[in-house]
């Protein structure tokens, strides 16, 4: 591991954490990005379509501002389109049916001790750890 | 009020994204790559994460409402069904697949390229097809 990532990863979980802890303790929600997100595609949060808007408008603009300003860092993104699409689709579909991702489930459940979100985490590891042991590590894909 | 801490939480969580690498999808999938050049970062980001949170719990156990007069979220009923259990699944491969989530995705999304765009459409058609799913449940 390079050294230093993992300072940046505390800075930036204690950072992630902040904004975690703000939207329960002050706007009384949980603060998962699939569900906020979800909630505008299929209407299910028509009622706080403002106030999702505007999460995602800030989750989207400020990044692009801090990249704009420190230089923009590599995300790494695969080219290979076959793959994004079935990713995408796969991340998408599979955040509604199972209700949260990684900041829903992960972050919100696991601090609260709840089942589920300690199961689902357990889940994304052990299908997330096959998947790149049979594409990477198998068949060279990814 | 609510849209501008909406708007001001969303920005911060980005930036958090941005600065614990989390937007780097070979930190992402070195997370999940047990059998080569395993990366630990994600723990350490999780971990700052969610420690900020037991003691955001705590306080919100102490209170009645939340600061702007909303009431707390309850507990989802800890029931472990099939929906769950197969979308954490599914979310779990197409995960490792690329090395996004939702949140990154959004993140990236001004300035990942026509990849970031690309993922975020699918992502995002990946949630209407679920939505139609249900209808068709429905009917």
């Amino acid at each position: 591991m390079i050294s230093g990532d993992w300072i940046y990863g505390l800075i930036g979980g204690l950072m992630i954490g902040t904004a975690v802890v703000i939207y329960l303790l002050v706007s009384g929600w949980i603060m998962g990005a699939s569900g906020i997100l979800g909630g505008l595609i299929d209407g299910s949060g028509r009622a706080t379509a403002v106030e999702r808007g505007s999460f995602v408008g800030g989750l989207v603009l400020i990044p692009f501002v801090v990249a704009i300003l420190v230089g923009a860092p590599a995300t790494n993104i695969t080219p290979n389109m076959a793959l994004l699409v079935i990713g995408g689709l796969a991340v998408g579909f599979g955040t509604r049916i199972g209700n949260g991702c990684t900041s829903g489930h992960g972050v919100c459940g696991i601090s609260h001790f709840s089942k589920r979100g300690i199961v689902v985490k357990l889940v994304y590891l052990a299908t997330g750890g096959v998947t790149l042991l049979v594409l990477r590590h198998g068949l060279g894909w990814v | 009020m609510h849209a501008l801490i909406s708007f001001l939480t969303g920005g911060l969580f980005g930036a958090g994204l941005l600065v614990s690498g989390m937007t780097d999808t070979i930190k992402v999938q070195g997370w999940l790559d047990y059998f080569s050049a395993w990366n630990p970062t994600l723990a350490f980001v999780l971990g700052g994460a969610i420690m900020s949170m037991l003691v955001a719990w705590r306080i919100a156990a102490k209170r009645e409402t939340a600061v702007l007069g909303n009431a707390f979220p309850i507990a989802s009923p800890p029931i472990l069904d099939r929906n769950l259990i197969g979308g954490a699944a599914l979310f779990g491969f197409g995960w490792a697949v690329v090395g996004l989530c939702p949140g990154p995705a959004m993140a990236v999304l001004a300035w990942g390229g026509t990849e970031a765009i690309v993922f975020f459409v699918a992502m995002v058609a990946g949630m209407t097809l679920n939505r139609l799913s249900a209808r068709k449940a429905n009917a």
